[in-house]
């Protein structure tokens, strides 16, 4: 089986958001990136695969070579190769067109990714890449299973499951608790430095989307504290000034 | 301008968050027709006309009374074209979204998901999407003819604009291999209030010790109408359900009120829940983060708080 996974890199969880330039450009002054949370939880479900049944893992990242260090990263987590499209990844459609030229090229089984990135939230690239393949795209996917050719899988929906069988090839955007995440040993470092990482340049599209300017909210005004043995005070508060009850 | 909406149901009604989408459509201007898939009551559907649809389509297909993503896509980009609309309006939710995806690549349209406002269209189709989990917002605009907007909870308010309209059948010709995927069984909590879906969230966090203490949560929950949301570890330990755990991981919540019993506000989970209207916090440490992010706060312990807070509320309804 060939498993392609699709990892974005992005600012750590606890990253302060910062913009630079008139608000057009992500100030990465003091940010730390990672493998988003979810596309890191499409990868651990794919090594597990990997070591029950003997798949092979390619990563493919649409980024500039800035993101070489967290693509090594999935390479010491246990992914085999990877791929780096050179290209800003500006929105879910580019994004998406790129990897599905990859995928296309790579004839894939099963293509993992996570149900959404931390910097763009979309939620979209796995729909995309569904549909420019003509394959079924799933998403948000808790639990995955792999029976021959085909995929057992559980969905979340609004306060609960759907269960589900599809066969392969399709796509999945991956979430919790769909494995645990995994962290990379010595060896697995020490192996992803001689691990293939191919880099190919992107083709052009036209998405449709033309960032303007970013923005940030509002500071939050102060809180007002109310004491413990008052909890009347906060219910006319609730009530008659935020009006919220 | 043509604006359809795609309205979904559970159970033969119509989601409040597609009530939304509805909303939202009418306060853009411009003609609005409402589809809708699968088993629905027709008074449901008539209905949508009191929030502003013109026109309301319902494909009845049994086979589209389950959400399958490749299908609804499908017959969501048929009535797209057979309507000849301009954009897609969806709320997102665990459904909408990856539809709405799939959608605008079939029509190859611009696609913007977590839309907060109203399209700007003074020049050009400018769209406002929350980013960053919250944390931030990109102004975007919309380039091709055809756009598909994923609307963020609390973008619209639902109100009553006009009455009820006729229902329109629609014929989707459905296709098998969109049926691929198999939906074989669906587990729902039902009765309560749903998380994503609620106006007033009653979270609990590690502080509040173990599962056996939520009945506490819960009493509260239920007196406010409320749903019950958690903390990451208190899902990860099963104390709570995994579909409970609320921030950047888990689901983001928009109510109108927030409170988060023994929750230290850690920033993934500040992710989750900054969108909501008002915060309250009960924390016994007065140095937790969360206090940073609350409207009100109370410093105290839980056990002794929470069944005053309750009696309190209960005797002001
Ligand atoms: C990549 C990543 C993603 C994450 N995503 C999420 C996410 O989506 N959601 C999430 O919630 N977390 C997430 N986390 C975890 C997050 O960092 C915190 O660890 C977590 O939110 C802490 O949960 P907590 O506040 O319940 O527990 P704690 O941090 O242990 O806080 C417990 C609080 O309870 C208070 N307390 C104790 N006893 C009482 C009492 N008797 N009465 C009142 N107060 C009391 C304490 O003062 C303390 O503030 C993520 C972490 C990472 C690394
Ligand atoms: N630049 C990127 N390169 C590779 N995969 C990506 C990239 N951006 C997003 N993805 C994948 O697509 C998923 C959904 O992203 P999004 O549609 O932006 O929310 C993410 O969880 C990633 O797995």
């Amino acid at each position: 089986m060939k498993i392609l996974v699709c990892i974005s890199h992005v600012p750590d969880t606890t990253s302060k958001i910062n913009f630079i330039d008139n608000n057009t450009k992500f100030d990465t002054n003091g940010v730390q990136f990672i493998i988003g949370p979810y596309d890191d939880y499409a990868l651990a479900r794919a090594v597990e695969l990997k070591e029950s049944s003997g798949a092979t893992i390619t990563v493919i990242n649409v980024g500039l070579v800035d993101t070489e260090p967290t693509i090594r990263k999935a390479l010491a987590i246990g992914a085999d190769d990877a791929i780096r499209v050179n290209a800003e990844p500006t929105d879910s459609f580019f994004v998406a067109s790129q990897i599905a030229e990859q995928a296309k090229a790579g004839g894939y089984d099963l293509i993992l990714m996570g149900r959404e990135s931390i910097d763009y939230n979309s939620g979209a690239v796995h729909g995309i890449v569904g549909e420019l393949l003509g394959v079924p795209s799933i998403s948000p996917v808790m639990k995955l299973d792999i029976e021959g050719n085909t995929a057992k899988l559980a969905r979340e929906i609004e306060g609960g499951k759907e269960y589900m069988e599809v066969s392969l090839p399709f796509v999945a955007g991956c979430q919790e608790p769909i494995a645990e995440w995994k962290i990379p040993n010595m060896r697995g470092i020490m192996s992803a430095r001689t691990k293939p990482l191919k880099v190919v340049e992107p083709s052009t599209v036209d998405s449709g989307v033309k960032l303007q300017k970013f923005e940030l909210p509002p500071a939050k005004g102060s809180v007002k504290m109310i004491p413990a043995d008052n909890v009347q005070e906060l219910v006319n508060l609730l009530k008659n000034e935020a009006k919220v009850l | 301008m043509n604006i359809l909406v795609f309205v979904e149901s559970a159970e033969g009604k119509i989601k409040k968050n597609s009530l939304e989408a509805v909303a939202f459509a009418q306060a853009m201007g411009g003609s609005v027709t409402a589809l809708a898939l699968g088993n629905v009551e027709i008074s449901e559907l008539e209905g949508l006309g009191k929030y502003g649809a013109k026109k309301v389509l319902h494909a009845a297909d049994e086979k589209l009374n389950q959400g399958v993503i490749q299908a609804y896509a499908a017959v969501i980009a048929k009535a797209f074209q057979d309507e000849n609309s301009d954009v897609l309006v969806l709320s997102d939710s665990s459904l909408g979204t990856p539809v709405g995806a799939r959608v605008a690549a079939k029509l190859g349209a611009s696609l913007a998901s977590n839309v907060v406002e109203l399209p700007n269209t003074s020049a050009g189709f400018n769209v406002k999407r929350s980013i960053y989990t919250g944390k931030a917002f990109a102004h975007v605009e919309l380039t091709k003819p055809k756009k598909v907007i994923g609307i963020k909870k609390n973008a619209a308010e639902v109100k009553e604009v006009g009455g009820n309209v006729s229902v329109t059948p629609y014929q989707a010709s459905l296709s098998d291999a969109d049926f691929s995927t198999k939906i074989t069984s669906a587990e729902k909590a039902t009765g309560d209030v749903l998380l994503p879906e609620a106006n007033i969230v009653v979270s609990g966090g590690r502080g509040m010790k173990g599962p056996e203490h939520w009945s506490g949560i819960e009493e509260l929950a239920k007196t406010l109408g409320a749903a019950t949301g958690c903390s990451k570890p208190v899902s990860d330990m099963g104390w709570r359900p995994h579909h409970e755990h609320v921030g950047q991981t888990g689901v983001k919540v928009a109510p109108q009120l927030y409170i988060a019993i023994g929750i230290s506000g850690a920033i993934q989970h500040l992710a989750g829940v900054n969108s909501s209207k008002c915060i309250v916090v009960i924390n016994k440490d007065a140095d937790a983060p969360f206090f940073k992010a609350a409207d009100y706060g109370i410093v105290g312990d839980a056990f002794d708080i929470l069944p005053k807070l309750n009696e309190a509320i209960k005797a002001a309804k």
